[in-house]
């Protein structure tokens, strides 16, 4: 069946193998996930191990006077104690992008929770207390926290003497990274607009809160160098940066994945991973780190918070006419993932419409605020939650109903980006529109379906018992988003697989091995249908993520089952022509089809196109095993011109639509979630039960950030208020709601199976469309979220 | 650090005389936090868990003694007729697993502003029984806190009971938390009437340095219903005095601006609180004078 | 100090406990039970959810030391808590868990893994133990029900909608069994 949107991928080899790509097999970690005996990186102990523990600076800015070690060393049971005098070698940075960020602060620190010494000991409490005898002194200095502070002509420089290659474009160096767009005449083509809005939102700073805290243990070598088992999202990108500080080549740091407790980009950039190291390294012992939730909030990077202004116009018709925008994201004290977040937000800054005449500039700024770099939905998130509070108002402006608004603008595949760049695969914006306003309405007063009595658990308040009704108003809101898939801007994004096939037992098996960080996405899931789909055997194995095989690229970007699953898809075909040769080899005389015919791996056996048996695998593989490790990359992508954002920058797009409907306690400004509908084009859904699980996930933490997650800094000294779970919430089961998933499967046919990345889009219109549904109900404007009760009852 | 683990009251008692300092842990549901935070490094925790008759409670005639570590899923589901507010109160107490371990004596030990049962024992009425060595007495719960996360205890006392007094009409308590459930209250209001006294006690948490009543508010409204004969006739209370009610209780506040909500936003909702709690309970109130007098 | 209790039915022994060490603690890295997991130590997020007594709590906020004598249930012994419970009477003495295929789980492990409600897996074991705890106590419950009984436990990849349904399926078979 073809539709005007686009057609699903035609799959021949493997369509018939059970346990193949299409459908929901299970979980290969399940049994151990559930029966807790699967090991995640807290969860690792070594014989006589130590334990490490980080000092970390109680204020956000300052110059360090000196540092006494001496009573900490003094202490029973402390093995070590370090700073930055004790780092072995000249390289005492580390960077994803930038190599700003000191191992060990030197001179200077430059944001609350900086690390500043470390220690090993023979116990957490030794540990602890030895970090509290380490006297420093500071000398503490201004704080520069807002665009406003740092931009100042005589704004203190958060890094003097910066040499890295952004440096050279930016008007001021406490400016990470500045990304122009601009296309097509925004001053001509405003004069056609009817109707012009202007609003300025803010972006709170949110936290991943994932539940695993970081944590690893690193083992010294016999040989000198290190084994570090560690929860990350890319082994060999934190093996590229940890190495040099140890002054190490890179065979002799070993890293193996251990069980990660999710990720959502907070594990892309290096926490306890150099400490961990240095502190084996210097006590020959095992040494093990953990962090608490409180220095988790400190541990990692967050999501910029940004400021976000923008004017669009439209004709009397709902066409839009142009756009304009500014959107300043707070990068904190170090770049981390600051320059690619800068490029997503600039080049997805309006959204999934079609405007020819825009104008946008991104950029991040430096501060002594907390460093903030990767989190789902990586600079999109930010822009969504803004233009769509525009398309809003200017639907409300024209007098439109706010979805055919969106539809009558709505991008479709062969769209100019902004960037210049043409969408050359399906972008079903309407239709996702659609087919989230067609989805029933969930029924009015549920709290009533019980009885009499109000439920308050389906009330604003919850348990809390704050009404049984009163004040409560029912908003509905829509939101849909655009999101690149993978790494952008001419990044060389290649994953490799290792892929085995040989007779175990019997029967064969297939063995896969990749650096993939399985972070619970379910990528393990997929590489054994890969598997099975491309080899048609039953059983595959798959050997644990490490770094002796090559890298697979970032869990992050919606990339794995793209990239990394597109490196097993390749590595299996290559695999199976071996097999085939090898077949051919051994049996090519006994049938004419092994020459003839197009021949496919089935069942364990090697069949033509027509279904004929020619051979069991069993009998090809006998005595022989193949193996292939191989690279791949998909499309090479450019970068954008620095001055007009030009550029084929994304090598894929993905979209979801939200409907949200709420329940607001008006009087309180209690907000309760009724449902968020979702409807998301995923290409081709290898797990159908993964994928509408990343969907839900996504769309919750989209609903955090909505209505109560949010890192809260002291704007007079840059200091974080509320580093705990106690205080920074994140939604709970009372605060989810039911979540109904509508997928759409339109092939991209330059990605393997079609398929399109899922797990960022959905975290995107989800927050908007809760804010609108939330405006809906209260009639106010609210430019920021997260909406705080104070912000719905005007106090 | 030392870990006492007295098998009796008297051995508690005996310890905490001995050791004025040790910090009492029973639920653990706050000492432990500070501890795994290093907020907190006791010289002694002086665990309760042992002492078997805190976790008891009785129902007399008047009042019902509840042991002070009797936790709060036991109050919300086994004495919702003696203590509805307390049993609300109890209800929105973090989580399940936190209500299975946490009791009234922590709340009061603690003396934290945003302990959650506070207000409801405030609204109720209620003497804390507290003992050392030396004896024991009873402390009015009115004078009980004495400053942010400050009690009326000595050094070397221990909660053992609270006395509370058995609802003799309808109760209610809400809290505000930016979460649906397992939330810290932003602010937090009791209410109880007391048709036996004809009288109205409020409790409000969060929402100053201690848990206090608005006193002015109590007595705002005991004349008013006194005056219209409310009490007897049942009537639906007039919008002007419920109005009344809520403004002299936001006015009771002496809120802060936190991470948690503004000052005053906290004036706001405790007033909203106030109103929504009055009406829950006269309502509930009339409900059962109706059949009452249908009965009679 | 030392502390003395049984875990799954096994009589363990702690030595050399420091006084402000957790269950969870003691548990994860004393007697290599390490499934009760570590998130946020605050009782704020239900990870390290055991049954006490039979009761379920947060472990990390009971000290090591007040478990001495008493009884704990972690998620490494549910699947045999749960058959003894089925089979109705308490069996002498409980035996190592094991790992990976033939492994025979609760009803509530089970659906867990079916109904796709395991993603990165943290937040897991708290679930399980609270979910199971939940159906002992109600063997139907409403999706308001399920809700309330796991409001303690915080899980950031699912948005929870699979665990409803993992709950719910979990009841449904037990329902059926009987």
């Amino acid at each position: 069946m073809s539709s005007p949107n686009g057609t699903p991928t035609k799959i021949t080899q493997g369509s018939k193998t059970k346990g193949g790509i299409g459908e929901s097999t299970l979980r290969p970690d399940g049994t151990l996930k559930v029966t807790g005996e699967f090991a995640y990186s807290s969860d690792m102990w070594h014989e006589d191990m130590l334990w490490g523990q980080i000092l970390r600076s109680p204020v956000a800015h300052a110059e360090i006077v000196s540092i006494d070690t001496s009573e900490a060393l003094a202490l029973p049971g402390v093995y070590a104690v370090m700073t930055y005098d004790d780092l072995p070698t000249a390289v005492k940075n580390y960077g994803l992008e930038i190599q700003d960020t000191p191992v060990l602060a030197h001179g200077k620190v430059r944001h609350h929770g900086e690390p500043v010494a470390i220690v090993a000991a023979d116990h957490p409490e030794t540990a602890r207390r030895a970090a509290a005898k380490i006297k420093v002194e500071y000398r503490e200095l201004p704080v520069i926290t807002d665009e406003a502070s740092a931009t100042a002509p005589d704004a203190i420089l958060v890094h003097e003497g910066r040499d890295d290659h952004h440096v050279g474009h930016v008007p001021h160096p406490n400016i990470v990274h500045r990304q122009p767009i601009i296309r097509g005449d925004v001053q001509e083509a405003s004069k056609k607009a009817d109707f012009v809005i202007k609003g300025e939102y803010t972006f709170g700073m949110q936290d991943q809160a994932f539940l695993g805290p970081e944590s690893g243990l690193a083992v010294p070598d016999e040989d000198g160098g290190v084994h570090l088992y560690i929860a990350t999202q890319w082994l060999h990108s934190d093996l590229r940066q940890i190495a040099p500080v140890l002054g190490l080549p890179e065979r002799k740091v070993r890293m193996t994945l251990s069980g990660v407790g999710g990720a959502f980009g907070g594990r892309e950039d290096l926490s306890m991973q150099i400490h961990a190291c240095l502190l084996a390294l210097r006590t020959g012992k095992p040494v093990k780190i953990v962090y608490n939730r409180f220095e988790s909030f400190f541990g990692h990077v967050h999501r910029h918070p940004a400021k976000l202004y923008y004017e669009h116009g439209a004709t009397r018709e709902g066409k839009l006419t142009h756009v304009k925008c500014r959107i300043v994201l707070d990068g904190g004290a170090y770049a981390s993932a600051s320059p690619a977040v800068v490029g997503n937000a600039a080049s997805l800054g309006i959204g999934p419409y079609v405007v020819d005449d825009v104008e946008i500039e991104a950029l991040a700024l430096y501060t002594n605020n907390p460093p903030c770099g990767a989190m789902r939905g990586f600079g999109a998130v930010q822009a969504c939650f803004a233009y769509e509070a525009q398309m809003d108002k200017l639907a409300d402006a024209v007098g439109m109903d706010r979805v055919e608004f969106r539809q009558l603008n709505a991008m479709e595949q062969g769209t100019i980006m902004p960037t210049g760049q043409p969408v050359d695969s399906p972008a079903p914006v309407a239709e996702l529109l659609r087919r989230v306003k067609a989805m029933p309405l969930p029924p009015e007063q549920q709290w009533l379906a019980a009885g009499e009595e109000a439920d308050v658990r389906q009330l604003p308040g919850g348990l809390s018992n704050t009404t049984h009704g009163e004040g409560v108003v029912r908003g509905v809101g829509y939101a849909v988003g655009i999101k690149n898939v993978g790494f952008s801007e001419g990044f060389d994004d290649y994953s490799t697989a290792k892929v085995r096939m040989e007779v175990v037992g019997g029967e064969p098996v297939a063995t896969v091995h990749t650096a993939m960080a399985e972070v619970g996405q379910g990528g393990v899931t997929v590489h054994a249908q890969i598997a099975r789909t491309e080899l048609g055997v039953a059983q595959v194995t798959i050997r644990p993520a490490d770094t002796q095989v090559g890298s697979a690229g970032s869990t992050s970007a919606s990339r794995q089952t793209y990239v990394t699953g597109g490196a097993v898809k390749n590595s299996c075909e290559l695999v199976r022509e071996k097999v085939l040769e090898l077949g051919r080899r051994k049996f090519g005389s006994y049938h004419p089809a092994w020459a003839t015919a197009e021949l496919l791996l089935e069942g364990g056996k090697v069949v033509t196109d027509g279904g004929e048996v020619l051979a069991d695998l069993v009998d090809v593989l006998e005595g022989e095993s193949v193996e292939v490790e191989a690279e791949w990359r998909h499309r090479p992508t450019e970068p954008f011109d620095l001055r007009t954002g030009q550029g084929f920058g994304h090598v894929q797009y993905s979209f979801a639509a939200h409907r949200a409907v709420v329940e607001v306690d008006t009087e309180l400004g209690l907000v309760k979630v009724i449902e968020l509908a979702c409807a998301q084009d995923v290409g081709k859904a290898l797990n159908p039960l993964s994928v509408i699980g990343q969907i839900q996930g996504g769309t919750t933490q989209g609903l955090g950030v909505a209505v109560m997650e949010e890192i809260i800094v002291d704007p007079k000294t840059a200091k974080v208020r509320n580093p705990s779970f106690t205080d920074y919430l994140i939604p709970t089961i009372l605060d989810t709601p039911t979540i109904p998933v509508d997928m759409l499967e339109l092939a991209d046919d330059h990605a393997p199976y079609g398929l399109r990345g899922v797990g960022e889009a959905p975290t995107l219109s989800s927050t908007p469309a809760v804010l609108a549904a939330i405006r809906n109900a209260t009639g106010l404007e609210l430019n920021r979220t997260p909406v705080r009760p104070e912000h719905l009852t005007g106090t | 650090m030392d870990f006492l683990r007295p098998a009796s009251w008297e051995e508690a008692l005996a310890a905490k005389a001995e050791h004025p300092t040790a910090v009492p842990i029973a639920g653990g549901t706050d000492v432990m936090v500070e501890i795994n935070f290093d907020h907190r490094r006791p010289e002694y925790l002086l665990d309760l868990n042992r002492v078997g008759d805190l976790t008891e409670w009785e129902v007399g005639e008047d009042t019902v003694r509840l042991g002070a570590s009797v936790p709060y899923t036991r109050i919300m589901e086994d004495l919702r007729g003696e203590l509805p507010g307390l049993a609300l109160a109890s209800h929105t107490v973090a989580s399940p697993q936190i209500r299975n371990r946490g009791g009234v004596g922590g709340n009061l030990g603690t003396a934290s502003p945003a302990g959650d049962a506070h207000p409801a024992l405030l609204a109720a009425g209620a003497e804390v029984e507290v003992e050392s060595v030396r004896g024991s007495r009873l402390i009015p719960i009115d004078a009980f806190y004495t400053g942010v996360k400050r009690n009326a205890l000595a050094a070397d006392e221990l909660i053992r009971a609270v006395h509370i007094k058995k609802a003799d009409g309808p109760q209610q308590f809400s809290k505000v938390g930016t979460r649906n459930a397992m939330v810290i209250a932003v602010c937090a209001f009791g209410l109880a009437l007391h048709p036996e006294t004809r009288t109205v006690r409020t409790g409000i948490g969060s929402a100053a340095p201690t848990p206090v009543r608005a006193k002015t508010a109590e007595e705002f409204l005991n004349a008013a219903l006194e005056e219209g004969g409310f009490w007897d006739n049942g009537k639906i209370i007039t919008p002007s005095v419920a109005k009344q009610f809520a403004d002299l209780c936001a006015a009771a506040c002496n809120p802060i601006d936190d991470v948690r909500g503004t000052a005053s936003y906290r004036r706001h909702a405790v007033g909203i609180m106030a109103r929504r709690t009055l009406t829950w309970t006269w309502e509930s109130y009339r409900g059962t004078a109706a059949t009452t007098e249908g009965a009679a | 100090m030392r502390v003395n209790f049984t875990v799954n039915g096994r009589p363990q022994e702690a030595d050399d406990v420091w006084e402000g060490e957790s269950l969870l603690y003691v548990l994860r890295e004393r007697l290599g039970l390490p499934g009760s997991k570590n998130a946020c130590e605050q009782g704020e997020c239900g990870s390290c959810t055991v049954r006490l007594d039979g009761v379920p709590v947060c472990s990390c906020l009971v000290a090591a030391g007040q478990v001495e004598g008493r009884e704990v249930v972690t998620v490494e012994g549910l699947a045999d808590y749960a058959k003894q419970r089925s089979c109705g009477h308490q069996a002498p003495e409980g035996h190592d868990s094991h790992t990976g295929e033939g492994t025979e789980l609760s009803p509530v492990q089970q659906a867990f893994i079916d109904a796709g409600a395991v993603q990165c897996g943290f937040c897991t074991p708290g679930l399980l133990v609270a979910a199971d705890e939940m159906l002992e106590r109600n063997p139907n419950p409403s999706d308001a029900d399920i809700r309330e009984a796991l409001s303690g436990n915080l899980c950031r990849c699912t948005g929870y909608e699979k665990i409803m349904d993992a709950v719910r399926l979990a009841a449904a078979r037990q329902g059926e069994a009987v």
